[in-house]
């Protein structure tokens, strides 16, 4: 199984690539935008995938173009990001923590993000924007206590998990609280963001997350190599020459910004951080963070599960996240029963 | 591995001195009067005040009085506090012996979550209204769970991270799908977001009888494993050696912890961190012995809930706090705590 | 040469590797004070001591794992801490007790991972890696195991794959801490001769914790002796290797003979009625 390339120039130059890996990669990319053009043709006015991808290139009639452009667009734009940014914050999460089940909603950040929401649409009757900033908030004030709680002499994997674990447990005590003092009307609203749902997203969500990929993901790449060497421990990576802690420190700030962006963008979609990066490891068949598979992966899933949701239960009727939740939830247990046999969990 | 004091399990193969056994069964009196305090506490402190006579006045010359019907509601309020109280506290302590995991807990490890999710599946489609009806769906919910997390945590190398790690995606599924439930109806809705925090204020006196049984059997059960639990709590290899039968201890741990979890969680919903927390501070001052842990949590874990319960009464007077959000705001960083406390190689 | 305290005394040049004065701790335990060691140049130093000397500890800190309280590591000349970290990856290899092979990776793979520090986001593997490797693992004797997964390997055959990852890093110095822990006897031969190779045939200085003094005096070139933190003493195995030196380090009671293959110093502990003695003149 000697599926890596190299590229060398005469200059000295080289690159080394997992044909597998690249295959993988391209293949999601794929699959994601296959999905994406299915998804804009699916809702109350079904389009043909062949006039989707016509009037996204510029050249559909009128009343399409609206639909396709200013409707739909967006909302699978926004399902592409937050799946992409999911994706890679959950591969990131479990290689610093070098667990399969060390995912960002596991540990909390969710859960924070909802707390931020919540206080939002409970305590202020907050309008969408301000729930997306509470969510936000939320989520990076949780990943920054929890970071700091986890810290003494370094940041290690299990602390940061144990940590999480506790601090998710509390969040999702208040987060309870808060929906008992709530009104029933705000009590759904919360509950559907809770779940998370791509319904009604437009441009305006969809600026802020690709800003933000567009500066993290090269700079998450980049790094990349670090991380995977901190895969065998942090001494033997410390005596390879990676700034363990820097590395891991500015992953997870990265991880933190994706995770709560994308959970600000589309509520706490549940499970496509874990199982993003486990489905994107089976498919490359090769050890290492599989960061960019995670990511296409993630983006792939996202998109996909809301179609089905669209396609299983109607237009707008269920929130994505259900659909994520089942699926995910079922992927876990399996994942719990096989990870154990491997001893890995 | 965690283990708290490895070179204090020596204490527990001799006889403890007899000063040290005077000590501990002194501190178990001084423990239940201290319960009986918080008990009377509970009774007397609210949204309205009582004074000691007029606590007296309801408990032992009941002349229906306002005071007097005060003090009968919050009387079935603090029984099930007491009740629901030792049995998490138990629990945790069995599970934590069982599993030899000192952050085992009904909540941590997904057990509550369980019976939750059962309850809400009770109440949602199969119409079942009455607690008498859930509670069994309760325990199904809490033994498949507890199952799960065993089969997953009871085999070897199973550390503290991956059954805390094990429970808490399994309570993240469950929840997930509670969630699924409550946006699908807003009836559900309306009385699940109530019952998902862990709350004491809905307790009558038929909730109380209706647990009862389950509490009691399953507290005789829990208590009566002491001895065996000892044990295991030397590993599975040294336990076998020592004569211990494993597969029935283990079977029924299980079985005492998921009745008293699920009783537990069917009468007040699910609370977490009680099991955590008591255990670890009663065990602290007993040393490693279950034969004394168990009594001390069985008695001191009631303090803890019913404390947080009177605490969630006065501090957002005139509404009140849920009991779980209190034990959660306390457990969380105790929890924390100990887990920073804890070395590196230990894990 | 016995007892030298001080490492200083009538050292023309200057080792590429010193720990000055160091005070060692984690958290607030301390395990050593003041600590002065040098690892002379092209030796194969090896550390001896009982459980909980500091042995372990002043490795780390030698290798930059452990920052010292106080007190200075220097490799050539410079503070280490103040190095950039690939620089020292280039000069120091170190091999800790404990690693982790990631699932399913291949004993070629794990080798190049070796080659990191010479490595950057546009070189990322050269000819020069690709030789270094099969080199390495020649070397190790793993060459035949290149496509094999690590997780199905032996003990002492995953050792051999550290080790050729170790060596992968091309460093003049290398660090071992207890190389040869749960080992059966013919592995931990097997290791220590291979050591003992990469020391004299490539001239790389070496420094290896090791449990076993009988394996520390047959191999080492320059034995340092710690105990409770302090360097009871430092020098060829044949020089301070005597029974006065095992009982105040270890205390225990031994004869040292001759070991009949190599003529270095072999440690025969005392039959029991010699450490009754020993434990009852303790007692009085």
């Amino acid at each position: 199984m000697k599926t890596t390339r190299v590229l060398r120039t005469p200059g000295g130059l080289s690159l080394r690539l997992d044909v597998r890996a690249v295959t993988v990669v391209v293949l999601l990319l794929l699959a994601a935008l296959a999905a994406s053009v299915v998804l804009i043709g699916t809702g109350d006015f079904p389009i043909p995938a062949g006039d989707v991808v016509r009037t996204l290139l510029g050249d559909g009639n009128a009343g399409q173009e609206f639909i396709v452009r200013e409707l739909r667009l967006p909302r699978v734009l926004v399902g592409l990001l937050v799946g992409a940014s999911l994706g890679l914050g959950g591969a990131l999460f479990q290689a610093v923590t070098r667990n399969p089940l060390g995912s960002p909603d596991v540990l909390g950040l969710g859960q924070g993000a909802t707390a931020g929401a919540l206080t939002m649409i409970v305590l202020f009757s907050g309008s969408a924007a301000q729930v997306t900033v509470g969510a936000l908030v939320g989520g990076l004030v949780t990943g920054l206590a929890i970071y700091l709680l986890a810290w003494k002499r370094g940041v290690h994997g299990y602390r940061l998990v144990l940590v999480g674990i506790g601090v998710s447990a509390v969040v999702t005590a208040v987060n309870g609280y808060l929906l008992t003092i709530s009104d029933l009307v705000d009590a759904a609203r919360a509950v559907v963001w809770m779940t998370g749902s791509l319904n009604g997203r437009d441009w305006d969500q969809v600026w802020p997350l690709l800003a933000l990929c567009a500066v993290l993901v090269p700079l998450v790449l980049a790094n990349a190599r670090g991380l995977r060497m901190m895969e065998m421990g942090d001494d033997v990576s410390d005596a390879l020459g990676v700034r363990v802690e820097r590395v891991r420190a500015l992953l997870m700030v990265a991880a933190v910004l994706l995770v709560a962006t994308a959970t600000a963008a589309a509520g706490p979609v549940s499970f496509v951080a874990l199982t993003a990066p486990q489905l994107a490891r089976r498919l490359t068949r090769s050890p290492g963070p599989n960061l960019l598979p995670s990511l296409c992966m993630g983006a792939a899933l996202l998109v996909t599960a809301d179609w089905a949701s669209q396609r299983l239960f109607g237009a707008d009727q269920l929130p994505v996240g259900v659909v994520t939740g089942v699926l995910g939830g079922v992927y876990l247990l399996w994942l719990l029963v096989t990870e154990r046999k491997a001893g890995r969990i | 591995m965690l283990v708290d004091s490895p070179p204090e399990q020596r204490a527990e193969t001799a006889p403890a001195p007899p000063t040290r056994r005077a000590v501990r069964a002194f501190g178990l009196l001084v423990s239940v009067a201290v319960l009986v305090l918080v008990a009377l506490a509970s009774i007397a402190i609210g949204a309205k005040g009582l004074s000691p006579e007029q606590v007296w006045h309801g408990l032992f010359q009941d002349t229906g009085t306002y005071g007097d019907v005060v003090v009968d509601e919050r009387l079935s309020r603090t029984v099930l506090g007491l009740l629901a109280g030792a049995a998490l506290g138990l629990s945790g302590a069995v599970l934590q012996a069982l599993t030899r995991n000192p952050l085992a807990d009904p909540g941590l490890l997904g057990i509550n979550a369980g019976a939750s999710a059962a309850v809400v599946t009770a109440i949602t489609y199969f119409g079942v209204t009455s607690l008498s009806g859930y509670v069994w769906f309760a325990f199904v919910g809490a033994a498949a769970v507890g199952a799960l997390v065993w089969f997953l945590g009871g085999s070897r190398g199973a550390t503290p991270v991956r059954l805390a790690l094990a429970g808490t995606a399994i309570s993240a599924a469950l929840y997930g799908y509670l969630q699924a439930v409550m946006i699908t109806d807003d009836a559900a809705l309306g009385k699940m977001r109530f019952w998902t925090v862990g709350s004491l204020a809905s307790a009558t006196d038929s909730t109380i009888l209706q647990v009862l049984p389950f509490l009691a059997a399953g507290t005789l059960l829990a208590l009566g494993l002491a001895r065996p639990l000892n044990a295991v709590a030397m590993g599975d290899d040294t336990a076998k050696a020592l004569g211990a039968d494993l597969n029935r201890t283990r079977a029924l741990s299980m079985l005492a912890a998921t009745v008293l979890c699920g009783a537990a969680t069917a009468a007040c919903g699910p609370i977490a961190f009680v099991g955590l927390m008591v255990p670890h501070a009663v065990r602290s001052f007993t040393g490693p012995d279950l034969r004394w842990i168990l009594p001390y949590a069985t008695v001191l874990s009631p303090v803890l809930l019913l404390g947080a319960d009177v605490i969630g009464r006065v501090v957002a007077r005139p509404s009140e706090l849920q009991v779980g959000v209190i034990t959660a705001l306390i457990g969380g960083p105790v929890f924390i705590y100990l887990v920073r406390r804890r070395r590196t190689a230990q894990l | 040469m016995s007892g030298s305290a001080n490492p200083y005394t009538s050292r023309s040049t200057v080792n590429r590797l010193s720990a000055e004065n160091v005070t060692l701790a984690y958290d607030q335990r301390v395990i050593a004070e003041q600590l002065s060691v040098e690892i002379p140049d092209n030796s194969f130093t090896v550390i001896v001591g009982p459980n909980a000397c500091g042995k372990s500890t002043l490795l780390r800190a030698l290798s930059r794992m452990l920052r010292p309280s106080q007190g200075r590591v220097l490799l050539d000349g410079q503070v280490i801490q103040s190095m950039p970290a690939k620089k020292v990856a280039r000069t120091l290899g170190l091999l800790p007790q404990s690693s982790i092979a990631p699932d399913g990776i291949t004993v070629a793979d794990l080798v190049g991972r070796g080659r990191y520090p010479h490595q950057g986001l546009l070189r990322q593997w050269s000819a020069e890696d690709e030789r270094v490797v099969q080199e390495s693992m020649a070397r190790t004797g793993v060459a035949g195991l290149a496509e094999r997964y690590v997780d199905e390997l032996s003990g002492g055959q995953r050792q051999r794959v550290w080790i050729a990852m170790a060596l992968a890093q091309q460093t003049p110095l290398l660090l071992l801490d207890e190389p040869t822990t749960y080992l059966d006897i013919q592995h931990q031969i097997d290791v220590l001769d291979l050591c003992a190779e990469l020391h004299e045939e490539q001239g790389r200085t070496l420094v290896a914790v090791l449990h076993d003094l009988n394996h520390a005096a047959r191999y080492a070139t320059h034995l340092i002796a710690l105990r409770e933190g302090r360097v009871v003493a430092e020098g060829a195995p044949k020089d301070i290797v005597t029974a006065e030196l095992v009982e105040e380090v270890f205390g225990l009671r031994c004869q040292v003979i001759d070991d009949p293959e190599t003529g270095t110093p072999l440690v025969v502990p005392a039959a029991r009625t010699a450490r009754a003695r020993v434990a009852a003149t303790e007692a009085s």
